[in-house]
């Protein structure tokens, strides 16, 4: 169980929030310009690291807003947590 | 040593102190055929049918840890084949035809029983859907019956079929073929056999790189030394994205925590495996008179072998209102295995663009009753460095020319 502190509700239990999968995957500008290679990427492929991962969550029974959390999936510690639009931290402690 | 009752009254007799070793302990050799990194039971298989059907036998095993460490040795261990579509259909029922002899193949006892699975509906969409499926899967020749409210009812009548409800019980779909398997034995019962046949199975020897020479694999590096093989298999199932990435290799897979809870044993109460993907139940009673339950997955990316209290919570509640009767038992023990989570909710095993690299993982959820088909077509990839009929289209092109496997509905709950 994870306890996230969400930048503008401060700390909450993991069950007030989704998750919203890997962060920073950009909608490609021009899709129609994409191959069907470059899009199964987009779409499909995951980093899926075993230690340090950026991604997101939302705050489903709070404010409702998204931001962006980075994770350790082997320790589960949070590392950090910043907002959509910002990029991503070093890795933290 | 053949186990046959006729040596196990003569190790009676004896004290029982003239039974081998299971498997050998062998040190690494320097090169092999093939390498299959991963010692779970779709590794294990497909070692043994590569020994066993292609004649490949100087091929390694690999295991970080320890044989069935994995999922394998973590799952609720529910076996079926009403998969939907035509591909995971042949594919599940390839693999429960050998679970159906395996037993006696591998000689050694897996306690395979095909003691029912029984999937419930809890309202209209629901039973549309169940007819839909049970069509389907009878036109692939595959046994599947539709069970009324009150057929339900008298097959386990300790279920709550109260109309009251929330979701109340409205029929459900029946599997007979369907049923439960001891997990431990599947691991080591393949081990026993591709032992036999000259496999070496390398216990901790955890894959830290793979060699290239090019766009050819050549070897790996693992913490008991070098070892060069042109082929090399990976089935690591939560791993996958992992040694996948170590040959260069991208995957649509996520690793996610899948938990499961056993209750103190009790006297024969539940001869059937439950499903319900509504409410999100899996529970059979094992051998030992333990309820076995499964929960959903962790919705986050996840290594730890551990997940949250709410999904287990979430779990029990759906239980409970099932089986009121089982709201007095204790839980004895609640782990987590880390499955393999594919988009399509279907498995790859395939090629990739590194020549004599194959993958096969996205198992998930689902696949442990996937365990000896999973094998015995991967060994046919391998061998063959072409897949046989029945996984080709498991292939990881299908993500970018969108042929996906959508089997979220017949994997629905995960088991
Ligand atoms: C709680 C739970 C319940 C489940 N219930 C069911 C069910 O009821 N029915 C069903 O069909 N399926 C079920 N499953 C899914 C099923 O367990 C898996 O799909 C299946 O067992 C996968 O087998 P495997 O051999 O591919 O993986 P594993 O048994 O996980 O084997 C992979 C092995 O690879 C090893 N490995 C990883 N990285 C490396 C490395 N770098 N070097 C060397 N070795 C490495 C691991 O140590 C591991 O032993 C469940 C899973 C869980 C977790
Ligand atoms: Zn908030």
């Amino acid at each position: 169980m994870h306890l996230i502190a969400c930048p503008w509700c401060g700390p909450r239990d993991e069950v007030e929030y989704a998750y919203g999968g890997e962060g920073h995957i950009a909608r490609p500008a021009r899709p129609e310009a994409l191959s069907d290679g470059a899009y199964a990427d987009y779409l499909f492929m995951r980093r899926n690291p075993k230690g340090v991962h950026a991604e997101r969550w939302v705050h489903a029974a709070g404010c409702r807003r998204w931001f962006n959390v980075l994770r350790d999936t082997v320790s589960h510690r949070i590392l950090a947590v910043y907002k959509m639009g910002e990029p991503r931290p070093e890795a933290g402690p | 040593m053949q186990y046959s009752i006729f040596n196990l009254i003569r190790e009676g007799i004896n004290k029982h102190k003239g039974w081998p070793a299971a498997f050998r302990h062998p040190e690494p050799k320097e090169r092999y055929d093939v390498i299959i990194i991963g010692g779970g039971g779709h590794g294990l298989a497909t070692a043994y049918y590569l020994a066993k059907e292609h004649g490949i036998r100087n091929v390694a095993v690999v295991e970080k840890g320890w044989l069935g460490g994995g999922n394998t040795g973590r799952n609720t261990t529910v076996v079926r084949s009403n998969y939907l579509w035509d591909q995971s259909a042949f594919l599940y029922e390839k693999s429960l035809k050998l679970w159906e002899g395996l037993t006696q193949d591998l000689n050694y006892n897996l306690m395979f029983s095909q003691r029912g699975v029984l999937n419930l509906c809890h309202n209209l969409h629901d039973l549309r859907e169940l007819h839909r499926r049970i069509n389907a899967i009878r036109l692939n020749d595959i046994d599947s019956e539709y069970l009324t409210r009150d057929q339900v009812k008298a097959f386990v009548p300790i279920l709550n079929m109260d109309p009251n409800i929330r979701y109340p019980i409205l029929g459900g779909s029946l599997q007979r073929r369907g049923g439960n398997a001891r997990h431990d034995a599947v691991a080591w019962g393949f081990a026993r056999a591709a032992d036999r046949l000259g496999v070496d199975i390398l216990q901790n020897c955890e894959v830290m790189a793979i060699l290239r020479d090019g766009a050819k694999v050549t070897g790996i590096e693992t913490t008991r030394g070098t070892i060069r093989a042109p082929k090399i298999g990976a089935v690591v199932a939560g791993h996958a994205s992992v040694v996948a990435g170590m040959a260069g290799i991208r995957l649509p897979i996520e690793s996610h925590p899948l938990q499961a809870l056993v209750s103190e044993p009790i006297k024969p109460i539940l001869h059937t495996v439950i499903m319900s993907g509504a409410v999100h139940v899996y529970v059979s009673q094992s051998d030992k008179g333990e309820l076995v339950m499964g929960a959903g997955i962790d919705t986050f990316n996840s290594y730890a072998q551990r997940g949250s209290l709410q999904v287990i919570e979430d779990q029990m509640a759906a239980v409970v209102e099932l089986f009121p009767m089982f709201s007095r038992l204790r839980m004895m023990r609640q782990w987590a295995g880390i499955v393999d989570v594919c988009p399509d909710a279907s498995p790859i095993v395939s090629k990739t663009p590194v020549e004599g690299f194959y993958v096969n993982c996205g198992w998930g959820t689902g696949g442990f009753k996937a365990t000896p088909g999973s094998g015995w077509v991967f060994a046919h990839t391998i061998a063959q460095d072409r897949p046989h009929r029945l996984n080709e289209a498991f292939n990881i092109e299908r993500f970018s020319t969108g042929e996906l496997i959508d089997e979220h509905g017949a994997a629905a709950v995960a088991h």
